[in-house]
């Protein structure tokens, strides 16, 4: 035999040998093809770093002609769905705060008798900027937009109004994180996803562990109940989970200069819930695999989604529907908005309760998920 | 209460269509030492689980130490002590460490007195604080033994804990477990090993997930029927082709410079031997092994004849 096909004879040997142990592990098999089309799902579909339809509450003090104008032009550009009347200035702020509108255009009265006079009356457009990616397009084309929509109506006596400036002046306050800076909206974001990343993931192995070394078996034998078990094996996690929320808080403020607006307590109390969570789905993955490969994979299949769907990456409110629904399953999703919130816009445990009880609901579904999955014998 | 340990009737185990144990009995008085015996994937492992609380059973029903099998489970794991065949505990905590974890979950008193205590009896003092996972199969043996009893179970269940270790820690290992039989704890040990079985009281044997036979080492044995004759002389082994061939020669083992000749039946066996050897050869009737027993009651069972060859 020559040394070629010596060769051809080992490396046969060992591709005949992967291809049986890849088909005999099913799931490793099926991740294969479920995550290539995760992804080009998210990408291809859900995700829009041109995000448009984000809601938008109209304070209007006055109903024209030219004001409807204005009004459909924004609806009528995509960028702008006008989802909510409001007369209270007030109560259009608390909607920025909590995030239910990404905009308030407010048209003064006196607006059309103003812009008819050639008096160029003001027109106001707040934009919630905590995410500087998700308000840049809609805010830089909105003067476009009004502007040519007026130019059909401005005519007859009218016409005059129409070559020179706009006939108004817009404004666009960009709250929350006025000069637009990214780190403002990233880092706290990745406390989030650095907290779901490691926990998640070292708690998927947390059974799955005992069950590849062959201890498992005498852990069973002992009288352990599944719930000792479990907070037994998360609880060492949490201390790991506040060290790293310490520093990246710390890094927030001293390296990357993020503001941090609200108060302390709601941010911890969404800390320690959000850690809860992830551990307990952690948990979760770790009863439903039955090795340690199987549990990294559940782990980055639930991560890409929180990744991509979570408004880490790309505007929430710029994506589908379907998109945003599933968004709104995730604890990250909820985590997101309460960290930016606290930080960037000053946020209460009042503006933020559906984000804690979203994220309280996930971590028990989890919990009770765990406990139903959880085998107490070799079965 | 009742007076025995265990009192299992008719389990049975299926892990999808195979049937790993199919219908066994076992009634074990408190405070003996039993042998588990039988060929590997005969179903021991799985019956031991089923007796522990750790598989549930398919068919079937009883007791350990009075507590039903299928419903208190949690009440059989405080008092019975269950050593796996593959050593599971952890590697990477200390030997004492291993120790201190079994003994803070069932809530030992003083924790740190007791552990101390079971390293000196283990004479593993002085490396206590060594990784388990360093140990050797001896120790790892005599680790997991001492862990398994550290909370003084009323029941010891086996399973192979003398596979790969030396003659010397498994004698060891065999006055330790007469030692806890004296103070009346009851143990069900599972092994390959026949001269481990005649130190057990009694002995169940196990074939293809079926009870085989059960009983004292010489009521099996005379139960087989077998009769052993041990031939010597100068280069016996040249005929032991020959004597395989003969009727009557149910098998011919090796033994050192002397071969085992083992049948049904006296007179044929003797007929067999004079008409296959020499003048050279002495012969004498011997006492059969419990090897060859369990192989000639396999074989009136229809059973595999490989199965402990």
């Amino acid at each position: 035999m020559t040394m070629g096909s010596d060769t051809f004879a080992r490396i046969s040997a060992i591709f005949l040998k992967e291809l049986v142990q890849m088909r005999r592990d099913r799931l490793t098999f099926a991740m294969m093809f479920a995550i290539p089309i995760l992804q080009l799902v998210l990408f291809g579909y859900a995700i829009n770093t041109d995000p448009k339809g984000l809601p938008t509450a109209v304070h209007v003090e006055e109903q024209t002609p030219i004001v409807r104008t204005l009004l459909r032009a924004l609806e009528t550009s995509e960028y702008y769905d006008l989802v909510m009347q409001t007369d209270d200035p007030r109560e259009s702020s608390a909607l920025l705060a909590r995030g239910e509108v990404a905009f308030v255009v407010s048209i003064p009265a006196g607006f059309t008798e103003q812009l008819i006079r050639g008096e160029r009356p003001q027109l106001l457009i707040e934009a919630d900027a905590s995410d500087p990616a998700a308000a840049s397009n809609a805010i830089a084309r909105a003067d476009a937009i009004l502007t040519s929509a007026l130019r059909h109506d401005l005519t007859g006596a009218l016409k005059s109004l129409n070559p020179g400036p706009a006939p108004f002046e817009l404004i666009t306050h960009a709250k929350y994180n006025p000069e637009g800076v990214t780190q403002y909206n990233i880092v706290p974001g990745l406390l989030g996803v650095i907290l779901t990343m490691t926990l998640v993931m070292i708690t998927a192995i947390a059974m799955t562990r005992e069950a590849e070394r062959g201890t498992l078996e005498n852990l069973l034998a002992m009288p352990v109940q599944p719930l000792e078990m479990m907070v037994g094996k998360i609880t060492p996690y949490v201390a790991v989970g506040a060290m790293q929320t310490l520093v990246i808080l710390v890094a927030a403020r001293y390296l990357f200069a993020v503001p941090f607006i609200g108060a302390i307590w709601p941010l911890l109390l969404g800390v320690v819930i959000f850690v809860l969570a992830n551990l307990a789905l952690g948990f979760t993955f770790s009863t439903i695999a039955s090795s340690q490969m199987q549990a990294m994979q559940l782990t980055f299949f639930f991560f890409l989604p929180s990744l991509l769907l979570s408004g880490f990456m790309f505007p929430f409110r710029g994506m589908p529907h379907w998109a945003q629904w599933i968004g709104e399953v995730l604890p990250l999703t909820h985590f997101l908005r309460i960290v930016r919130g606290v930080m960037l816009k000053g946020s209460t445990l009042v503006d933020l309760h559906v984000e804690f009880f979203a994220m309280t609901a996930f971590a028990l579904a989890a919990v009770v998920v765990a406990m139903l999955q959880y085998r107490q014998t070799l079965d | 209460m009742s007076a025995l340990a265990i009192d299992v009737t008719g389990l049975v185990k299926r892990f999808g269509n195979k049937t790993a144990v199919d219908g066994v009995d076992i009634h074990m008085p408190k405070g003996e030492v039993w042998g588990f015996l039988g060929p590997n994937g005969s179903g021991k492992t799985t019956t031991i689980r089923m007796i522990c609380g750790l598989l549930r059973a398919t068919e079937g029903e009883g007791t350990c130490l009075g507590y039903d099998i299928a419903r208190e489970a949690d009440q059989i794991k405080l008092s019975t002590g269950y050593m796996t065949q593959k050593f599971s505990f952890w590697n990477d905590l200390t030997i004492r460490e291993n120790l201190e974890f079994v003994a803070r979950l069932y809530r030992m008193t003083p924790l740190r007195q007791r552990v101390d205590e079971t390293l000196e009896t283990l004479g593993l003092t002085d490396r206590q604080h060594q990784q388990a996972g360093a140990l050797s199969g001896g120790w790892k043996q005599r680790l997991a033994l001492a862990a398994v009893t550290m909370h003084a179970p009323k029941l010891l269940l086996l399973d192979e804990p003398t596979s790969g270790v030396d003659p010397q820690a498994r004698r060891d290992f065999w006055d330790e477990i007469h030692r806890l039989s004296t103070d009346g704890v009851t143990v069900l040990v599972s092994t390959h090993y026949m001269d481990e079985a005649e130190r057990c009281d009694h002995i169940v044997y196990l074939a293809n997930g079926k009870l085989l036979t059960e009983g004292r080492v010489a009521d099996i044995i005379k139960e087989s029927g077998l009769v052993t004759f041990r031939v010597e002389g100068d280069s016996v082994r040249r005929f032991a082709g020959a004597l395989q061939q003969l009727e009557g020669v149910d098998h011919v083992s090796y033994f050192g410079d002397a071969l085992l000749v083992s049948g049904a039946q006296r007179e044929s066996i003797e007929h067999a031997v004079e008409a296959a050897t020499d003048a050279s050869v002495r012969w004498q009737e011997v006492r059969p092994s419990l090897d060859d027993a369990f192989i000639a009651l396999m074989a009136r069972a229809g059973g595999d004849q490989r199965a402990h060859a």
